[in-house]
């Protein structure tokens, strides 16, 4: 059963996890998590995404549970963690200068979850997220990383797949539904 | 047989290393969040050059230095002054309002860590005239942490944020009026920390020691699982005087709802709330 996905993005997530957003199915039979890199001020991330998903996007509270069909989105200014069948936050320094770190997210996904999560990395300028897809694997996660050439920005992608070579590259429009085919598919 | 730790044998090593410096030196993080404290103590073990949570156990019991910087790295939390500004303006515009009427004051900064919040509402209360007449608690478990806020100094590379913030929190003044610049440190006037009392406390393990008209406690529960969130929220409920003024966090809850419904919003977004008689 995988019934957490957890995204990771940076330069050009927004466009990028809109896409997978709005294309995965209605009934997906399990939660998300977001961490997107941004600017401090900037508190219009979650309402932007909740206008094109096909689930409700709202920013995380400390010990939201993760609930199947919710889309619970890092804050700015927090890192955003799994802990048991919720998330938690902590302003805990930044982690290669990013508050939220993918990696924390990942990482803290894998511990309390290990095969049940898919971990998805999206357009970004950076490496974050690479260990942490790294760990969703060796937990016996499922790794997709967006096809480098069809990103806005390749870096972030690339170096997912140098530390995870053995992920499923796929493009941006193939995202969604690939998700709803692995949620579904391992639920019947 | 199954015994709950098969797909994550570290969380059993944490759990042994919890309850090793519980019951060795009488400190309990047993209550704590798991995901943040696991990463906080892994980075205590690599920067100890070990490599499982076992051998940090083993370290922890026999060298009190170990213990000494793993108890750092647990307890200090990361702050800044006027953290939020639009909560900073909240709290001036729509919570000192309702306490100009007590002859006296007593606000309870709970987990202050190094300072920057209790010297942001002193501030505050200076510049609406009510810092005479109060008294700012400020407590936190880690004595070093404590050491640095008495100490009145922070990094003068923050200064330019923390103006901006100061500024955007409604701030009256010039921000540069408040401190001194000596070496890489801005030094504070002492005279904003001569109503605030700098003291030990541990949420955790702590009774209430007063009564207050506000609390403010903001980013510190997040890094508590839901039994000790629930009972610092009832330590609280004890300590505020009837109207008295609680503020959390941005994204924090107000807890569960036998512990909500005893409170009132004042100003629901910037998580200020109001006891209900």
């Amino acid at each position: 059963m995988r019934d957490l996905v957890a995204i990771g993005a940076s330069w050009g997530g927004l466009h990028a996890i809109g896409t997978v957003l709005g294309s995965v199915p209605a009934d997906l039979p399990a939660a998300i998590v977001v961490a997107q890199h941004r600017g401090s001020d900037h508190d219009l991330l979650a309402p932007l995404l909740d206008k094109v998903s096909r689930l409700p996007v709202r920013d995380a509270d400390d010990k939201d549970p993760l609930e199947p069909g919710t889309v619970l989105v890092a804050p700015r200014q927090y890192h955003l963690l799994v802990e048991g069948d919720s998330v938690a936050l902590s302003t805990d320094e930044p982690v290669a200068f990013s508050r939220p770190s993918i990696d924390v997210l990942f990482e803290t996904a894998a511990s309390a979850r290990g095969e049940r999560v898919i971990g998805v990395i999206l357009s970004g300028a950076n490496a974050d997220g690479a260990a942490g897809l790294a760990a969703i694997r060796r937990r016996g996660g499922v790794a997709i990383v967006q096809d480098p050439g069809t990103a806005e920005r390749p870096e972030m992608p690339q170096a997912a797949l140098a530390a995870c070579p053995d992920a499923r590259v796929r493009r941006l429009e193939e995202i969604g539904p690939e998700l709803g085919r692995i949620c579904v598919g391992a639920a019947r | 047989m199954a015994l709950g730790f098969d797909h994550d044998p570290e969380a059993l090593e944490l759990e042994l290393l919890l309850d090793g410096i519980y019951r060795r030196y009488g400190f309990d993080f047993r209550g704590y969040a798991t995901a943040s404290l696991r990463r906080r103590v892994w980075r205590r073990a690599n920067l100890e050059g070990l490599d499982t949570i076992t051998q940090l156990l083993d370290r922890v019991l026999h060298d009190q230095s170990v213990l000494e910087r793993l108890m750092k790295d647990l307890s200090i939390n990361v702050t800044e002054m006027f953290r939020d500004p639009s909560f900073h303006r909240a709290l001036r515009e729509k919570a000192f309002p309702l306490l100009r009427t007590y002859p006296f004051l007593r606000v309870w900064n709970a987990g202050c860590s190094t300072g920057e919040e209790a010297y942001s509402v002193a501030i505050a209360l200076h510049e609406e005239g009510l810092l005479d007449r109060a008294r700012i608690y400020a407590t936190d478990m880690n004595e070093s942490a404590l050491a640095q806020a008495r100490s009145g100094a922070f990094p003068l590379e923050r200064m330019q944020d923390y103006t901006e913030n100061y500024l955007r929190s409604g701030g009256t003044r010039s921000f540069s009026e408040y401190y001194v610049a000596r070496g890489t440190s801005a030094v504070f006037d002492p005279e904003l920390a001569r109503n605030v009392v700098f003291a030990q406390h541990n949420l955790a393990t702590d009774r209430s020691f007063n009564e207050f008209h506000v609390i403010i406690c903001r980013n510190v529960m997040i890094y508590f699982g839901r039994d000790l969130q629930r009972h610092v929220h009832e330590l609280f409920l004890d300590s505020l005087v009837p109207l008295g003024v609680l503020g959390l966090g941005r994204k924090e809850a107000i807890g569960p709802p036998e512990i909500a419904q005893r409170y009132e919003p004042l100003d629901p977004t910037e998580k200020l709330f109001r006891r209900r008689r």
